[in-house]
């Protein structure tokens, strides 16, 4: 059968049947736009993942005259204290896990601090003694940093241990937790889809059972009699797919990319290119669905 | 041409056999009639010729395929060299008589080089080219059955096989569509034809097979319905043959 005559029968499928075409759109449309979304999160997992294990330090603050008492009972850290911090770094015990650590001072702590903040804002209440004196530690490992922790909480003048990534692990939590609805959703969202897909076809090809019928009868093949009903779902599952498509670049480009790159600076975020990157597989995901839905649907009621 | 060799059939949920141990033999060029009362049989015999059912037991072959062991391809092969006619006609209503005829062909993938030649051609042997472009709708049940039998033949077939193509049809229209298919007959295409349409039949002096549930009771050479005197049968003739001028004429 000629591709021509194959696309006017499934242009009159598809026209005979155009509410329950449209109800697949917009359900495969709803549906991939969860995969988009969740495949979107995911990334950023891995993004952030990958970003801070290049950019993660352990800071080691030292005591300053504002430090609580608990954790300086001895006031402001000594040369003496810094000495032994230093020491202790270089030392056979902890040298080999360090990739490298960098001393930062209280007026370097405060550049940073007027850099990150602005010097109209909270900066004009803060002077550069309230702020830490600290070592900066890159490790070797960034996953090694309890290590850290546990030689230097101890030791005189020290105030507290930290790894930044323990900020994030609240973040990550969040993601994850948000991937795993979007997945759940997406799964159900999918599976009407695919339930309204199989539907629509047998609706469509007990409308035209007259032509089947004649098409049996004449000798054209099954594959050709099958085929305008599997391009009727693909069709819609590839209209559906295409908005989600729009969608999810949407929502990189107007919430991620103008919102909260910008008003959230601790970390790189999606871009459109990663939108770009899942639009095939979301497309693909749609048609490959619509395929095996209709496929299904139409051999058992051509068989019956 | 078509055999069937102690075929059974029942079907789903059937108490009796639709069919019971029948044996037949069609030759290129017969034209046979299949009659018998109402449940006999008749459809399931034509239906398994086309393979729209299969045999329980038995053999059937049809223009040299087994229809006992053919993949579904080989089907769609032997469709396209088997015509088939039904009593409700089936035409399509959104289409012309000349796009029934054509989808036939469009479907089985021909040439529209092919289809702009044959459609033409064979809606002239079925007499009604100056009507391609007219819908079922306009056309009378005997035009009706007419296009459906072009759609038939537009694919040059070995066989037509007919199921009771004349049962929605008044006398004098049923003669013109048994005039077509002898007509269609003699141009060497074979013809099975089932029907309850027992003038038709004396009239035809054709091959009779008589089915009474779901076995063949009788098997005649050029035999009427039932034995009648012969003189009868040349004044039935006649009278039909003067109807079916007389129809045509009106054309
Ligand atoms: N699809 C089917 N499912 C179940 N039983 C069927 C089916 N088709 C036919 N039968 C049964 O098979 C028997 C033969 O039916 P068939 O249609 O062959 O008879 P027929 O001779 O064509 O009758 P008619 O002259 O009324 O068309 C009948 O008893 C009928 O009820
Ligand atoms: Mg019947």
């Amino acid at each position: 059968m000629r591709i021509g005559l194959i696309l006017q029968e499934m242009w009159a499928g598809i026209r005979s049947n155009i509410t329950m075409v449209v109800s697949i759109i917009l359900v495969a449309f709803v549906s991939l736009t969860f995969v988009g979304v969740t495949m979107l999160l995911q990334a950023q997992v891995g993004l952030m993942n990958s970003y801070w294990a290049k950019n993660a330090q352990v800071a080691i603050y030292l005591c300053t005259d504002y430090s609580p008492e608990t954790a300086c009972p001895t006031g402001i850290a000594t040369d003496g204290e810094k000495a032994a911090v230093k020491a202790q770094l270089d030392s056979a015990a902890v040298s080999p896990y360090v990739e490298s650590y960098a001393f930062e001072d209280q007026a370097q702590a405060y550049e940073k601090f007027v850099a990150e903040f602005g010097a109209t804002g909270t900066a004009q209440y803060i002077t550069a003694d309230q702020l830490n004196e600290a070592f900066w530690v890159n490790l070797k490992d960034p996953n090694q940093s309890d290590l850290l922790v546990e030689s230097f909480s101890g030791l005189g003048g020290v105030e507290e241990v930290r790894d930044q990534r323990s900020y994030l692990d609240g973040i990550f939590a969040f993601l994850n937790a948000a991937s795993l609805m979007g997945a759940g959703v997406a799964a159900v969202m999918l599976l009407s889809a695919t339930l309204l897909i199989s539907t629509t076809i047998r609706l469509s090809a007990i409308s035209r059972s007259r032509e089947i019928g004649i098409m049996r009868l004449v000798g054209a093949s099954r594959f050709s009699i099958q085929l305008p009903f599997i391009l009727e779902g693909v069709v819609a599952a590839a209209i559906g797919g295409l908005l989600s498509v729009g969608a999810t670049l949407a929502i990189v480009k107007y919430f991620v990319a103008d919102f909260l790159a910008t008003s959230l600076a601790f970390t790189s975020f999606v871009g459109i290119d990663d939108a770009l990157r899942i639009a095939p597989y979301l497309i693909g995901i749609g048609i490959g669905l619509a395929v095996l839905s209709s496929a299904i649907s139409i051999r058992r009621y051509l068989k019956a | 041409m078509i055999r069937l060799e102690n075929v059974s059939k029942t079907y789903k949920g059937g108490t009796s056999p639709a069919l019971n141990n029948v044996s037949l033999d069609i030759q290129r060029g017969d034209f046979v009639f299949l009659v018998g009362s109402s449940g006999s049989g008749k459809s399931s015999m034509l239906r398994i010729m086309m393979r729209e059912e299969k045999v329980d037991s038995g053999l059937a072959l049809v223009l040299g395929e087994n229809l006992t062991r053919i993949s579904s391809s080989r089907v769609a092969q032997l469709r396209r060299k088997l015509g088939v006619v039904f009593q409700d006609f089936r035409l399509l209503p959104n289409k012309t008589v000349f796009q029934n005829v054509a989808f036939a062909l469009q479907v089985i993938g021909r040439s529209k080089a092919f289809i702009e030649t044959a459609v033409p051609d064979v809606l002239r042997l079925v007499g009604l080219e100056e009507k391609s472009s007219r819908y079922p709708r306009e056309l009378s049940g005997g035009e009706q059955q007419r296009v459906a039998i072009a759609r038939a033949l537009v694919n040059r077939p070995d066989v037509l096989l007919a199921d009771e193509p004349t049962g929605n049809l008044d006398p004098a229209t049923s003669v013109e569509i048994m005039n077509l298919l002898d007509r269609i007959n003699l141009s060497g295409t074979t013809v099975v034809m089932a029907t309850h349409d027992r003038s038709i039949v004396d009239r035809m002096q054709k091959r009779v097979v008589e089915v009474k549930n779901g076995e063949i009771v009788r098997d005649a050479q050029t035999a009427g319905y039932k034995e009648i005197p012969s003189a009868e049968i040349t004044t039935i003739t006649t009278t039909t043959w003067a109807i079916s001028e007389s129809v045509e004429d009106q054309e």
